[in-house]
């Protein structure tokens, strides 16, 4: 259940309305406004410089807005913020610990802070950091202390964990283990504010994120609905097991364009596209071979939305 | 947040102070070191008419005891707390349920722990060792230090508030601390200087504080100029600090 102070139950657990926040004459946020249900995973994704650290320092409360209203559990961030430190575990980039305390007294020492703290043992299992407990921070390699900043994030149990670039600097394989934690974490209902430029973790993690160019939301779907909107749908390939006339799929209502690439039918429209151009195939004998989906990635999605942005708004993307 | 996450945080650094060997050699190695000196020195047991009937030991107690609390609250205090900020300790606390304030605190408490522990070292063994006089006017004694802490901390605390980089705190540290040893009589004690000298040094904190405990050891309450002076930079600097300290 969402903390409230009003007596009512958001259906949201982060809400942000039109969000500003400029330093000087340089508006690194401008209008942002999204929200987060409970338990899901949010992606904040965009370029460089695009305002997605901004945004996320506001929401938990490290910076003051401009203009606009933040909500999270029903709280503001600013003068809520000793309620929201023990409900909402945060891991930011660049920002160390003292280097002559060891693993297990840091972890030890933030553990203290909350009042329903996680279970040591079993966050530093999942991350790899087992045998490291009684080195010095200064001793540990980039990556060593990426995971022990995730880990500081979500030794309080939080309800929510809001993680900045949480896998920078990490091998593929512990950025792998990191992922698994943070699925299982977020299978126990914890509400996760991802801001990442990664792809392959944004597409994996994510249930919907949102993209940032500028200070403003491009876009904000599902990982794979911002592949759509990027292509303006879906994308089916396949082999066909004889030729067919291109006007037989364009008739249909799911097709927009059918186009060719060697032997290689591309057919790109929305809905139930696959359904719709097997069967239409089928009806005149003709075989669909080596059916594929949406084979281009997010990444490439997110440069033609940025693009696309851009272009509308007359601004270098 | 649970009562004894201030007392882990104090812990931790506490823990950092006794692995920095360069700290406490400061703090309790080398005041010791010099008192052991100054208490061998033959020349410097012979009692002196220019100094009132005492040795230049015993002018130079009381200046071993500012000394310590000038090395842990201009210099140690200070660069702990620059770097914190500096590396994005702080910032990173200001996340959690633990307010970075508590880590200043507790770097007050360690400094100030240390600083007692040194004095203590000092007094204790040159009463049993070197002869010096213990403190006649004991009341008086306890309000000079406590004073002179107060304000020379302060001035550590304002350098934390204001500097940026370790190194430009390391740098005005350095500044501060001989000039302010000097007026505490370090090179030339107060009963040698000038009056006018004496007098000047007299409104700086380490001459209020030389001052103030001198006249407590050797038992007159110490003066109300020493005392209004060492306050007076508490309030001042201490004020100052709270308002201008930037946690990131």
């Amino acid at each position: 259940m969402a903390v409230v102070l009003d007596g009512t139950v958001p259906a949201a657990v982060i809400e942000v309305e039109r969000l500003r926040k400029a330093y000087g004459s340089t508006v690194a946020v401008d209008d942002v406004s999204f929200s987060v249900g409970a338990g899901e995973i949010f992606g904040v994704l965009g370029p460089n410089g695009a305002g997605k650290t901004t945004t996320v320092e506001c929401v938990i409360g490290l910076r003051a807005s401009d203009r606009g209203s933040i909500r999270v559990m029903g709280l503001d961030p600013i003068r809520d913020r000793e309620k929201l430190h023990q409900l909402v575990g945060v891991q930011l980039q660049a920002s160390a610990l003292p280097g002559k305390l060891r693993v297990g007294e840091i972890l030890d020492l933030y553990r203290s802070f909350y009042r329903d703290a996680a279970d040591v043992g079993e966050l530093v299992g999942s991350l790899g950091l087992s045998d490291k407990l009684g080195d010095y921070y200064r001793s540990l390699s980039g990556g060593q202390r990426q995971r022990l900043s995730v880990m500081l994030a979500l030794i309080g149990n939080p309800r929510v964990a809001v993680l900045d670039e949480m896998t920078t600097g990490l091998d593929p394989q512990a950025r792998r283990e990191t992922w698994e934690l943070i699925e299982a974490i977020s299978d126990r209902g914890v509400t996760i504010l991802l801001v990442t430029h990664f792809m392959e973790e944004a597409e994996r993690l994510c249930d919907r994120a949102a993209l940032i160019d500028h200070g403003r939301i491009v876009a904000l779907d599902t990982p794979a609905g911002l592949i759509a909107q990027a292509r303006g749908g879906k994308q089916v390939t396949f082999t066909p097991s004889a030729p067919f006339d291109d006007g037989l799929l364009l008739a249909l209502p799911e097709v927009r364009t059918v186009a060719h690439d060697g032997s290689v039918v591309v057919v790109t429209g929305t809905g139930e596209l696959v359904n719709a151009v097997i069967l239409a195939l089928y009806d005149r004998g003709v075989v669909a071979r080596d059916v594929a989906l949406d084979s281009s990635t997010l990444e490439e999605a997110l440069l033609t939305l940025t693009e696309r942005a851009a272009d509308q708004s007359g601004v270098p993307a | 947040m649970p009562p004894a996450a201030f007392g882990k945080i104090v812990l931790n650094e506490a823990r950092l102070a006794w692995r920095a060997p360069r700290v406490l050699f400061l703090s309790l190695g080398l005041p010791t070191l010099l008192l052991i000196v100054f208490g061998e020195l033959p020349a410097f047991q012979r009692h002196k008419a220019t100094l009132g009937g005492l040795t230049e030991f015993n002018e130079y107690v009381p200046i071993l005891i500012a000394m310590v609390m000038v090395l842990l609250g201009l210099l140690s205090l200070p660069s702990a707390l620059v770097s914190y900020r500096e590396q994005g300790i702080l910032r990173r606390l200001s996340t959690t349920p633990a307010p970075p304030s508590d880590v200043l605190a507790a770097q007050i408490v360690v400094n100030l722990a240390l600083a007692l522990v040194s004095m203590a070292i000092i007094v204790i063994a040159g009463i049993a060792a070197f002869g010096e006089t213990a403190p006649k006017d004991a009341g008086g004694f306890v309000l000079a230090i406590v004073l002179s802490l107060a304000a020379i901390f302060s001035i550590g605390l304002l350098i934390a508030a204001l500097v940026r980089t370790s190194g430009a705190a390391q740098a005005i540290s350095t500044i501060f601390f001989f000039p302010l040893l000097f007026f505490g009589g370090l090179w030339v004690p107060r009963a040698q200087m000038s009056a006018g000298l004496r007098d000047i040094s007299g409104y700086t904190p380490m001459g209020a504080a030389v001052q103030a405990v001198q006249y407590s050891i050797q038992g007159t309450f110490p003066p109300a100029t020493a005392l209004l002076t060492l306050a007076g930079y508490t309030v001042v600097l201490g004020f100052l600090a709270t308002r201008y300290f930037k946690w990131e």
